[in-house]
């Protein structure tokens, strides 16, 4: 405005840049509106408020035997939930100490260490590992391999080889008794 | 014209190579035109502002919105609670229709009364109908697409219009059902094309423009610009009126968006369709009921269809009806009268369209839908040739014979130096 002013400098210049203010004036109110017309208009495509509504399950663990793993469905994305025996548990722990690309102690990834609850989602690309049903490939760390590009993870869902960056991700949950979780 | 006109380099460098600045300059900014345009002449960039509005508001409401009968209706709901602002986006679709007809319905008047389809603009009026059609069977499939009572109803009763047809008939209507009734096919079929015509009607819109600035607009005194003194450029002047208009269009809207979003609808329509139950009371939107009272006017089936179809038909041969020579209905006397009682007879036509087909309603209707047609194919012949104008001013400039032309003429040109 005030370059405007400068170039145009003549006798009516007061009576300019009070016009000057105007322009950008209406421009600025105009900026406003098409702002804020434009907002629901991209606001629309994020999640509705029934989507959010579906946004956390609740999942009974009890029926789930020692060795034996379930699948989820929450929001949209395979949740596993593995009922872990003794032997899978000591291997987590033993490998604790071992330098892992994305380093994390076992304690840090279950709440109680009998059940882990992971996203079955492979953190390289996002497809689903393998390694829930009785006789599909656990990879070579005894958890899950990912058949898609071969990540492999162990008993804690934390990645041991393969191309995945980390670690097989935690949904937040919390138990409300013993038995049952909610998730989300 | 040239490229050099323009100072930043990057434009002209391309403007060299695609000329689309200039062209924009010449025809959005420079374009001149006639100086003494009143606010009728704002309803044509308000039905574009509406269009880009519908097409905007639409696309984002097809994306929650699912085309099959069982789940049309309640995704409709889901949009109106659950999607983010999406009661926001659809009553401004819903409002937005009707705000639309009204904006093109004054548009229109404005053009019969100012004789704006008098040569040379006979191709200008004529894509103009063109594009009333297409609004017509967009606005009549989005319509259909929420699957209440009266969507479903209405589809019935329109797709039904062709039955009348002799022999072909039959089969056209199943052909449009895809099955023997109204049902998924016909709900999936109308969803495409909903979305397929808007874009329709852009390319129409262009043409329309394109025919708009061969020769420039008309304006309230319907006589042919004499020259820079009768012009001012498009640019700021109508610009600026444009948004005047528009905020002022705006306000209503958005008051009928907030405060009165169901006004212009029915409240059958949020009841799920129901194939085996018609709703007591049957109405087509406003915007249509005015060709609605004319179908139901004539007592017979064919009859019917073909009124209805007529009463927009005639609008194309209207260049040919009225050849007066003179195009402003201010300076017909007795043209003017007749534009006023033709007016009042289509707001009557739309009353009667809202009215059950009984008793009084059956003869004013009958008597309105004669007088339509009575205007068009008699009053206007006979008047083109029966009615005496009054004399035409010589220009623009000068509307007042002698006196205050010389001094409308010296204003004009100081301002043209503004620019």
């Amino acid at each position: 405005m005030a370059a405007l002013k400068t170039k145009k400098a003549a006798p009516a210049a007061d009576q300019k840049s009070r016009r000057d203010f105007i322009v950008v004036a209406t421009y600025s109110m105009g900026a406003v509106g098409a702002g804020a017309f434009a907002w629901p208009l991209i606001d629309q495509m994020n999640p509705a408020a029934d989507t959010l509504a579906l946004a956390s399950i609740e999942v009974d663990v009890s029926k789930i035997a020692e060795g034996q793993s379930i699948t989820l469905k929450w929001r949209g994305k395979p949740v596993f939930i593995r009922h872990r025996t003794k032997t899978e548990i000591d291997e987590a722990l033993r490998d604790d100490a071992l330098n892992m690309r994305d380093p994390q102690v076992d304690s840090d990834r279950v709440q109680k260490p009998e059940y882990l609850v992971v996203l079955g989602v492979c953190t390289h690309l996002g497809c689903v590992p393998l390694g829930q049903k009785v006789g599909e490939v656990r990879g070579e760390y005894d958890g899950w391999f990912c058949p898609c590009h071969g990540s492999h993870y162990d008993s804690s869902g934390r990645i041991r080889k393969g191309p995945a960056p980390t670690n097989l991700e935690i949904p937040p949950y919390a138990f409300l008794s013993d038995e049952v979780i909610k998730i989300g | 014209m040239s490229a050099n006109q323009f100072k930043n380099p990057v434009v002209r460098w391309i403007d060299h190579r695609l000329p689309i600045f200039s062209f924009l300059n010449h025809e959005a900014t420079e374009y001149p035109t006639p100086k003494n345009l009143n606010y009728f002449w704002n309803f044509g960039s308000l039905a574009g502002i509406s269009l880009v509005i519908m097409i905007i508001t639409g696309i984002v409401l097809s994306m929650n919105y699912t085309a099959h009968v069982d789940y049309a209706f309640d995704s409709v709901e889901r949009i109106m609670r659950d999607v983010n602002h999406g009661w926001l986006l659809r009553y401004i679709h819903m409002n937005g229709a009707s705000f639309f007809f009204i904006v093109v319905f004054i548009h229109i008047f404005r053009g019969l009364y100012y004789g704006s389809y008098k040569a040379p603009r006979e191709l200008l009026w004529m894509l103009g109908v063109v594009i009333l059609l297409l609004m017509m069977a967009t606005a009549f499939m989005g319509y259909v697409l929420p699957w209440g009572q009266m969507s479903f109803w209405g589809a019935t009763v329109i797709t039904n219009l062709f039955s009348a047809l002799p022999f072909v008939g039959e089969g056209i209507v199943t052909w449009l059902w895809g099955g023997f009734s109204v049902d998924n096919p016909t709900l999936n079929r109308f969803f495409s094309l909903h979305y397929l015509l808007p874009f329709v009607i852009v390319g129409v819109v262009i043409l329309h423009l394109v025919a708009l600035h061969r020769f420039g607009s008309n304006n309230p005194l319907g006589i042919d610009t004499r020259g820079p003194q009768d012009t001012i450029p498009f640019h700021p002047y109508y610009t600026i009126k444009d948004f005047f208009g528009l905020s002022v269009f705006l306000t209503f809207f958005a008051a009928a968006v907030f405060f009165f979003p169901n006004f212009m609808g029915h409240p059958d329509n949020y009841i799920p369709a129901n194939a085996l139950q018609t709703p007591a009371h049957i109405v087509p939107e406003w915007y249509f009921l005015p060709f609605y009272a004319i179908l139901r006017a004539v007592p017979d089936k064919l009859g019917g269809v073909l009124a209805m179809f007529g009463a927009i038909a005639v609008l194309f041969i209207l260049p040919w009806l009225d050849s007066s020579p003179v195009r402003s209905g201010r300076f017909r006397p007795i043209f003017k009268i007749f534009f006023w009682v033709f007016f009042a007879d289509c707001l009557v036509l739309g009353y009667i369209g809202a009215m059950p087909a009984e008793g009084i309603y059956v003869v004013i209707g009958r008597v309105a839908t004669v007088w339509y047609f009575l205007h068009f194919l008699l009053i206007l012949p006979i008047l083109s040739v029966a009615e005496t104008p009054r004399p035409l001013p010589q220009s623009i400039s000068t509307p007042i014979f002698g006196g205050a032309g010389a001094m409308a003429g010296a204003a004009a040109a100081p301002k043209r130096k503004v620019e």
